[in-house]
This record gives C-alpha cells, structure tokens and sequence, in this order.
C-alpha cells in the first residue's frame, strides 16, 4: 500500500543522515546517568522489555497494559514525589494514542519530570505497521506546541548525552526524542504485576505508607 | 464507630460532605474530566487548599495520573460523568486491578431518571455489567444521610484492600439533569 501524498510529507526529522539509535543502547546510556534514586516508568512492550534488559532495580516501572499512560503514571509519581526525579520511557504508538497528556504535563510543570520518546515509526511489536510519525506527525513539534518548551530530537548518541543530561538537571519538564532502529528487545519483563508494583513502592519508600489507613 | 467527619450538620450539601471525607481520608490529588452535575464538588475542591485538584484531556490520562500518585505515596481520585466511565475498561483491568493498585472513582450518573440524550442512556447501561465484570466494588449514592459513611468505608476498603473502587453519584442525591419538557 503506497500513499505518495503523505510519502511527500515525510517530517524533517526523518530526512537526517545520522543512522537511527539502538532502544536498548539508548536506555543503557540513561540508565547509566541514574545514580540518585530516579524512577523510571517504562511504557508498554520493548520500551519496558529494554528497561528491564539494562538490570531490575527497585525505581522502575514496567507497564504491563494501559497503552499510552507511560508519561500520565510518570507525572502522577512527579507530583506526589516532588523531590525525586522521574523519568517517562514512551514510544511512538503509545504517545500517538495519548498526545494531551504533554498538555497536562506542560501546565502543571513539574520541575522532575524528563520525557524519553523512542520514535522507530512503526508499531513494531505487533508486525512492524507503519505509525503516523513514518509520515507525517514530529513529536519534538507536537510537544513545543503543547507548551512543552524544552523539547528536542537528539541527533545521534552523543547529542542524546548532552540534551538528558540538561534535562536531569532542569528545574522544568523535559521532552527528548530519538529516531531508532527496528530491532527487537533484548529481553522480556517478567510480567508478575503485583511484584512489580510492591517493587517499586518500596524503591520509592511508600510501601507500608500509603497502604495503611489512617487513625487505625 | 465512624472515625471521620461526624459533626457535620445535616444541612450540608452532598459535595460539601463528599469533599470533607476525601480530606479526611488523605485523599489529596483529585483530577476530573469536568461534569455540570460535578461542578459544586470540582468547586469546593479547589476552594480548599488541601487539595491538588486539575482537569485532565480524557478519563484515562486521569487514572494514570491517580495510579502514580498513590504508587508515589499521594492518594487520589478521579471525577468524570458516566460517558467517561466507560472510556475506561482496559486500563482499569490492565493497571488498577493487575497492578492491584487502588484508587477511588466518582461516577456522576448520566442516563438514567430523567436523561434526555439516547447516548448518554445508551452508556449507562454498560457502567454495572463493567464494573462487576471486573470485580470493581462500587456503591450507588442517594441519600444524603447514608453519603458520608459509604465514601468513607469504600475509601478505606479500597486502601485496605488495594483495589480500585467506584462511587456512583446518583441523580437521587444531586439532582442530576433532567429532561425538560
């Protein structure tokens, strides 16, 4: 199926000559940066399946369904841990699906929140099927015009460096998103969800907390 | 014994009462998807500095937001009419009850006593078939004199028990919108 007027508006961002990132070396690079304790939710499918592959650890999330809410647990963690850094992983179907929440992350601004978008334009895990940023829509575009000021494309490994080292530092949300390649995960999550979440709370010191009632 | 609000005059409001024992209960971030029949609880929400309380694009942004929170530490509810309600199946199945993650629902109920719009009839008829397909606990509010102990105990089952819960605001205790002929 071939549709030459859309093929016409391929976005800026797809005509680079830089080769596309790699998911899983990309999230390795992050993971690296994380030496205080930031959460990290991972989005559905290889966005959380790479997350895992870089090493459990306590302050992560994998989202197990609920496609597209990524960026909204992110930021429901931001708010409530003001002090802890947050980290949204997102690609490209699942934010297609949930594009006002950068609106909603725009206005309520919390200085903690970092936006990762790993865009390969297809939904790769179901067949490869081409999504809207293969031919028309630009997430770094989406986001400025959402209220999301500090958006950027990372052009390649290098640039990726500087701008999520700005962004872990930046008293105000963030948006980064990178071109990557179409290869699969290097693993998948064990998909226990109940072990998951009493893994994080714990990371994030609310276990016991939060599940108790109050006055007895 | 009740251990929340007990001194409240019977001449309280429905969304007076309502907003005094989410506050007792620490439920503390409230986002909505905005109701006219909601409108005086949204109000009082925001009068009262306790709360962080904002509208959010569609239902299920909401939920996400709630469901972070409280894996943060924060307690939260989500406000929204009964057609934003049924927006919200696959990510009250796949995150609130997989991730046994609890959170408190407030259904305004459209489509029933007196609605004028077919759509909103249509809805309202999937609410319970989804809720007990789920295993969602959800309570139907009328009565003014019964409101303060049904939110309190289902706000302290949902935490106690970790599982979502719903509170079906019926037109019997606010009025609703009805049809005008």
């Amino acid at each position: 199926m071939t549709c030459n007027n859309i093929v016409a508006n391929v976005p800026d961002h797809r005509r680079t000559n830089t080769p596309p990132m790699n998911r899983f070396e990309i999230t390795r690079r992050l993971m690296a940066k994380l030496t205080q304790g930031e959460a990290v939710v991972g989005g559905i499918g290889n966005t959380h399946f790479d997350l895992w592959s870089c090493g459990h650890r306590q302050e992560n999330f994998y989202m197990l369904g609920s496609m597209g809410l990524a960026i909204p647990i992110a930021l429901g963690v931001a708010l409530a841990q003001p002090h802890r850094r947050v980290v949204a992983l997102e690609g490209d179907g699942s934010l297609l699906m949930q594009l006002g929440c950068l609106s909603t992350v725009a206005i309520r601004a919390p200085r903690n929140l970092t936006i990762i978008v790993m865009d390969n334009g297809m939904y790769q895990i179901t067949g490869s099927q081409p999504t809207a940023t293969s031919a028309a829509v630009d997430f770094v575009g989406v986001a400025r015009a959402s209220g999301l000021i500090h958006s950027d494309w990372a052009a390649d490994e290098a640039n990726f460096d500087v701008l999520a080292d700005a962004a872990l530092q930046r008293e105000a949300p963030s948006l980064i998103a990178l071109r990557i390649d179409g290869k699969p995960a290097v693993s998948q999550t064990v998909r226990d969800p109940a072990w998951i979440r009493d893994q994080f709370m714990r990371g994030l010191g609310t276990r016991g907390v939060n599940d108790r009632i109050p006055h007895g | 014994m009740p251990t929340t609000v007990e001194t409240h005059a019977q001449a309280q409001p429905w969304y007076v009462i309502f907003r005094d024992v989410l506050k007792a209960n620490d439920i503390r971030l409230i986002t909505y998807v905005p109701d006219n029949v909601l409108r005086p609880l949204i109000e009082a929400i925001h009068d009262d500095p306790f709360f962080e309380a904002f509208g959010v694009t569609r239902e299920e942004e909401g939920l996400g937001i709630i469901s972070g929170a409280w894996m943060g530490g924060t307690r939260g509810a989500l406000l929204m009419q009964t057609s934003g309600f049924a927006t919200l199946p696959n990510v009250l199945a796949s995150l609130n009850v997989a991730f046994q993650i609890p959170v408190l629902l407030v259904v305004s109920e459209r489509g029933t006593l007196g609605e004028f719009n077919v759509g909103q009839a249509a809805v309202c008829r999937t609410m319970r078939p989804v809720l007990e397909s789920l295993g969602v606990e959800h309570h139907v509010c009328t009565r003014l004199d019964e409101l303060e102990f049904i939110v309190d105990r289902t706000i302290k089952q949902a935490v106690a028990t970790q599982a979502p819960a719903t509170l079906i605001l019926s037109p019997l205790l606010t009025g609703g919108k009805a049809v005008k002929l």
